[in-house]
């Protein structure tokens, strides 16, 4: 390998792309032939760096020092004078909100309390160099796993490690393989949940963007581990980088050997399709993406029985998240104890978040299990932007439920959440400020569970719809105490009636929101006035 | 209508192989040739894979990026849900609504753009976010918006 | 058997291992509320009418989809539960029109009976305007009233699986979701047989028969029409459940005497043609034997089932036996034959039939169908439509003296009304077949092979050293099979008797709501009880048949016959064009 004194990293992941970083790197690439640089710098696209909200985004190793907002006419001073001189561009340097410039992904208040190991290589490789992958210990997982221990020692290790699935259910992903394991069956089936929909969440496209064959590793030895042989990635058909990367990692694998027939001269196959999404939140219920693989309407099945027994084809099959199986080589590799030094005691490891809404620090990061919800916001996440008061935070994404600053020092972990009517879910992490209204956004969510409702059964297809239109009437000052029981009977309901997931947290938003909001939505409804000023009261009717 | 060559199809369906199973993957390369799915097409694709064509239509019609009638050149998809409704999403969206002339759901009379609303596009770092077919914008404003709109339109005049 | 213990509602009940909570509550006399369950079906946990509660589990579960386990503690009376149940219908109520007392299926409407039950008093919600559901009355058949529908997918289920005709499916996602034929389509522009199974499925009023009975009041005010109605066979034994009998009665002589005081000029028997079905099929499947032509020879008396081939297996159409339906026979008979015996004008002759069967009205109205230069049929009602009459005029059926058919076409055998079950068509031609071309008496008069409500069913006849193999299918995905083994090669049948509907005639898309196992079950015992006990058992022997060939008709398949009895096809396809 050439020796480079150093290394630009240009984000890759779709929000940097958005903001034009293809360019940037061209350009990138073009001034540094131009100063004879070229054997001496060398310019990587990576995955995702993090702060999304400041793309694009480039660090400059060895020193590590992160640009952000960078245009096509910024790349002749940092050649100029941070490659060829040494000298920080400090107009362009990230900087905490105390205006500290970041030098490393260490030191800041950003990327300090960050623990990678999901994200391990993204922002660091180049996502299409399998290369660089195995040159920071990619497939040695699978290679020990295929040669030094067995299938049921795998999903021991697995069972040992406590790890959860990282889709949102949180069940346990070693019991989960252990089913599959256990039954019998001619061909049994790997499907990676690659989905993603949940609104606020965006940590699976950039693991599939920064780090392809971290998931394909974890199927692989998935499907060592349960006796399945051919998997499929159910990926989003709006993600088209994802699926354009993951593409180009199968067919490397491929051709090294690392998938197909008799991976590393073991005896054991395993093949990998990819599967495009079409448009429809509701595929990203374990059930309903299995009847989407299969040709039908992405309607969740009854369960039981559960596909680890009876999925895919009538076929046992695991159904995992993407940031589920990127754990899966670490794992293997470090052993379950390490990665219980990690997290809490019945949620170890480490957990992905995006952060979105009102917050300093829009984007991607990983941290332990257990941290608490205040050091994310306002350490990590830079507060609040302006200096806004908090209103609430939800977690878990649209179907997860609202704390307000009362929970701001809950834990993150599973069950403290699930305590409190929140769930830590599919990480994704809303932060709202106290010029936002209450109502206007519980609008929001019903709307989005209205619109995304599969429409097979009853209390779904038609609560979610009266839930937007009661509280669609409450924003416009036509509210009554009636609708205030209503929707809470419905709500309640609709926690315990809907055949699957989406129906059945459609109204937990909603319900967390009566219970520690009341007194503004009782402000909207008695007293026909919206404290934020968001909501237009005393507007026309809307036809129902 | 006549716009579907039955030998396309058929290259199509062979293509991903003549199992029910196959049906998203076809119907996503049939709408990426057509721009929709013709009915013509879905009857071939039923016969091909021994599905009633009924089934063929109710899973095509699931599925928000299928099309079954066709659509303006550009499809606009506008991201409503809240990571970028509190970004300013609303604006974003009447600002389109007004330069466009039409509601989510319709075409322009020129045929150039049809809009319409979308669930999270995951792109939520920057939003508010939308997508003109395959390209994702991010940290939109009503500004903006008419900016990209006025660039499509530009493309479509010079071609 | 083996079997699995549970408690429910804190009693012990060892349910069959394999079962449902519902039908394990049902066996202690816990009635759990259902709308979208079918027993026939498989429909499952979509209304979720049917919520439990079952211990160690968060949510409610649909009791229709949950199979009992060992242990197993369900609770189907709890606060939760009941809210939830009631919260599916009130929602399913709030999106409904409020039209009960307009409905066709009012006061037998499943949701309408779970409102009742569940004490639903008021519409906490505002009602929904489905004014955006045009109705479809494409078809000469069935309407169907999108605006009713509640998505239980019965339908899609029978069209789909046990029709494998599968024109309806849903469409669309969430609240936008609809039950419609393919591609959003009228019902007239798809390869819907018109079946009508879906209307015995659909819980409430979303699919119906299309209503023809102001047409035929009509006809009975008008002083100068000579109104003149045929009963199919599988009539007799359903009417009863319109009018308060137990199902399985035989009512022959209270339905004569019905239609006679509605006012019918003249009642007849489809019997009889189907009596003179047998002679003309009987003799076409000896002469396909003995000349050749394409075997297996198929039945062609069900509407349903031949639109299903028209459409589906139109390269079959040739095994069809070119007899025209027992009604068409009547039809083209009453307009020609009756007509020159009796003196009346055709023109003047209006001609009803009373069908257990959607696809009737569709045949009545079939170009072909006008051999007497008229349309033959002018007018086929089904059962509940005739029971609409009945009621109507205020008749009290149960109470009525029995009366009899008229002649020239009152005189039947067994033979013919045995066509209104599953392989009744089969044994009623093995019956004449054999001992036309024997010459000896049947030794045993009932064929019991083709017997019975099992999909597909065989037997086999010497016919002098020849041996026929003779099918029996009913039901389309029955059908179906029998056809892809035909298409195949690997059915060596000669004679293939086929019916659109599950149990034949008596299970037809016209006859009484519910039309399911038990009931069909019944109506076939009556149907072979009737047969019985009938004097001529054996179509040949039918004297008025005979009459009819000596008077007008000379011989079967002869050039009369050609021109009245019998008609050809037509190749649809599977994407008809509109019209």
């Amino acid at each position: 390998m050439a020796f480079y004194r150093s290394h630009v990293l240009v984000c890759g992941g779709t929000p940097c792309l958005l903001g034009g970083c293809r360019g940037v790197k061209d350009a990138l690439v073009a001034e540094i032939e131009r100063q004879g640089l070229t054997d001496e710098i060398k310019v990587v696209e990576t995955g995702c760096l993090g702060p999304c909200d400041r793309g694009p985004v480039l660090v400059v190793y060895p020193e590590g020092i992160t640009y952000v907002r960078v245009k096509v006419e910024d790349v002749p001073a940092i050649v100029a004078e941070h490659l060829l001189k040494g000298r920080v561009v400090e107009r362009l340097v990230y900087r905490d909100e105390a205006g500290e410039r970041l030098v490393s992904y260490a030191q800041s208040t950003y990327y300090g309390p960050q623990k990678r190991v999901v994200l391990r290589n993204c922002g660091v490789i180049d996502p299409e160099s399998i290369e660089e992958y195995i040159a920071r210990d990619g497939y040695a997982a699978l290679a020990k796993a295929l040669t030094a221990m067995t299938p049921a020692a795998v999903v021991e290790e697995i069972k040992a490690s406590g790890l959860r699935g990282r889709g949102g259910a949180a069940f346990p992903t070693g019991l989960k393989w252990s089913f599959t394991a256990k039954a019998q069956a001619d061909q049994k089936y790997i499907v990676c949940n690659a989905d993603e929909g949940e609104p606020g969440t965006f940590k699976d496209r950039l693991i599939l963007e920064g780090d392809p064959h971290s998931v394909l590793e974890g199927m692989i030895i998935a499907g060592y581990a349960v006796g399945a042989t051919r998997g499929f990635i159910y990926i989003r058909g709006e993600y088209r980088q994802s699926i354009a990367r993951m593409a180009k990692a199968i067919a490397r694998a491929r051709e090294m050997g690392l998938l197909g027939r008799n991976i590393l001269g073991t005896g054991f196959s395993f093949e990998v399709e990819i599967r495009e999404g079409a448009g429809a939140y509701i595929c990203g219920d374990e059930t309903a993406l299995i009847e989407s693989i299969e040709g039908n309407r992405g309607e969740p099945r009854v369960k039981p029985p559960f596909p680890g027994v009876h999925g895919l084809w009538g076929r046992p099959t695991v159904v995992n998240n993407v940031e589920t199986l990127a754990n899966v080589a670490p794992i293997i590799d470090h052993g379950a104890a390490w990665f219980r030094s990690m997290g809490t005691e019945n949620s170890p490891g480490t957990k992905v978040f995006t952060m979105t809404g009102d917050i300093n620090n829009e984007g991607l990061i990983e941290v332990e299990m257990g941290i608490p919800l205040r050091q994310i916001i306002y350490e990590i996440g830079g507060g609040i932007p302006g200096g806004r008061g908090f209103k609430m935070a939800q977690t878990g994404g649209t179907s997860g439920g609202c704390l307000p600053t009362s929970f701001l020092d809950l834990p993150m972990d599973y069950d403290t959440l699930a305590q409190h009517g929140a769930a830590l879910g599919s990480g994704a992490l809303l932060v709202m400020d106290d010029t936002h209204c209450i109502v206007d956004i519980i609008k929001c969510f019903q709307k989005f569970f209205a619109h995304e409702s599969c429409g097979r059964c009853t209390p779904c297809r038609e609560g979610t719809v009266r839930l937007y239109e009661m509280i669609g009437e409450i924003s416009e000052g036509r509210g009554t105490r009636e609708h205030l029981r209503v929707l809470e009977e419905l709500g309640r309901v609709m926690t315990v009636a809907p055949l699957c997931g989406l129906g059945q947290t459609a109204a937990v938003p909603l319900l967390s929101c009566l219970k520690h909001f009341r007194e503004e939505i009782e402000t909207h409804v008695l007293e026909g006035r919206c404290p934020t000023g968001v909501c237009k009261m005393g507007k026309a009717p809307v036809v129902a | 209508m006549g716009v579907v060559e039955a030998k396309e199809i058929a290259a199509i369906v062979d293509r991903h192989g003549r199992e029910a199973s196959k049906l998203l993957p076809i119907l996503q390369e049939t709408q990426r040739r057509y721009g929709y799915l013709p009915e013509e097409a879905m009857q071939q694709i039923a016969d091909a894979l021994s599905l009633p064509v009924a089934k063929v239509f109710g899973v095509a019609t699931f599925y928000s990026l299928f099309a079954v009638a066709p659509k303006g050149q550009h499809i606009i998809r506008v991201c409503e849900n809240a990571p970028c409704h509190l970004r300013g999403a609303e604006e974003v969206f009447a600002a389109l609504r007004e330069e466009l002339g039409i509601q989510p759901g319709e075409t322009t009379a020129d045929g150039l753009f049809t809009l319409e609303q979308t669930s999270c596009l995951g792109v939520c770092g920057v939003a508010p976010v939308m997508m003109v077919d395959e390209v994702v914008y991010g940290n939109l404003t009503p500004t903006r918006v008419r900016e990209i709109i006025a660039n499509y339109r530009r493309a479509a005049v010079g071609e | 058997m083996e079997t699995v213990k549970l408690i429910i509602d804190g009693r012990e009940v060892a349910a069959p291992k394999g079962a449902t909570v519902l039908e394990a509550a049902r066996l202690v006399g816990i009635d759990i509320p259902t709308l979208c369950y079918h027993p026939e079906l498989d429909v499952r946990a979509n209304c979720r009418v049917c919520l439990v509660e079952v211990e160690g589990s968060r949510t409610l579960q649909a009791s229709c989809a949950l199979p009992v386990s060992e242990g197993m503690k369900v609770h189907t009376n709890t606060p939760m539960a009941r809210e939830a149940r009631k919260m599916a219908v009130e929602l399913l109520l709030a999106n409904h029109p409020q039209d009960c007392l307009n409905c066709v299926r009012n006061q037998n409407c499943e949701l309408q009976r779970l409102a009742e039950r569940m004490g639903i008093r008021e519409n906490r919600f505002t009602l929904k305007d489905r004014a955006k559901y045009v109705k479809d009355t494409s078809t000469p058949s069935i309407v169907r009233d999108p605006a009713k529908c509640v998505l239980c997918r019965r339908c899609v289920a029978v069209c789909e699986k046990v029709q494998g005709v599968g024109v309806l499916f849903p469409i669309n996602r969430g609240i936008e979701t609809m039950v419609v034929p393919a591609c959003g389509k009228d019902l007239a522009e798809v390869a819907c047989t018109l079946c009508g199974q879906c209307i015995h499925v659909c819980p409430v009023g979303a699919i119906y028969e299309r209503d023809d009975t102001g047409r035929v009041w009509e006809a009975l005010a008008d002083p100068g029409k000579h109104v003149v109605v045929q009963t199919a066979p599988a009539i007799r034994v359903s009417i009863g459940e319109e009018m308060g009998l137990p199902p399985g009665s035989v009512s022959t002589g209270q339905l004569v005497a019905a239609l006679r005081r509605l006012g019918f000029d003249r009642v007849f028997d489809t019997d009889f043609t189907a009596d003179l079905t047998i002679m003309e099929e009987g003799n076409e499947l000896l002469t396909r034997l003995g000349k050749g032509g394409p075997l297996p020879l198929i039945t062609s008396c069900s509407p349903g089932w031949i639109k299903f081939i028209e459409h589906y297996y139109p390269d079959l159409l040739p095994h069809l036996s070119t007899c025209k339906s027992p009604q068409q026979m009547f039809g083209s008979l009453v307009k020609t034959y009756y007509a020159e015996k009796t003196g009346i004008d055709p023109k003047d002759i209006f001609s009803v039939s009373i069908m257990p069967c959607t696809a009737k009205k569709f045949e009545a109205q079939r170009e072909e169908m006008r051999a007497s230069g008229y349309q033959d049929v002018d007018v086929a009602l089904t059962t509940r439509e005739l029971a609409r009459m009945i009621r109507e005029a205020g008749i009290n059926f149960k109470d009525l003296e029995a009366e009899k058919y008229d002649d020239p076409f009152g005189i039947t055998t067994g033979a013919g009304l045995i066509f209104g079950a599953t392989g009744g068509v089969a044994e009623a031609a093995l019956r004449t077949v054999y001992e036309l071309v024997t010459g000896k008496e049947l030794p045993k008069i009932d064929f019991h092979e083709v017997r019975g409500l099992e999909g597909i069913k065989e037997a086999t006849v010497d016919l002098n050293g020849t041996k026929v193999k003779v099918a029996v299918a009913h039901g389309l995905g029955n059908a179906r099979k029998v056809l892809d083994r035909v298409k195949a090669g690997t059915a060596a049948y000669q004679f293939i008797e086929i019916m659109a509907c599950p149990g034949g005639c008596i299970g037809g898309g016209g006859q009484p709501i519910p039309t399911d196992l038990e009931r069909r079950m019944a109506r076939i015992k009556a149907i072979y009880e009737a047969d019985a006990g009938m004097p001529l058992r054996k179509s040949h022997e039918n004297p008025a048949v005979k009459t009819l060939y000596q008077e007008y008709l000379g011989a079967p398949l002869g050039e009369k016959s050609h021109h009245l009895l019998h008609t050809h096809y037509v190749a649809r396809g599977k994407y008809p064009k509109k019209g």
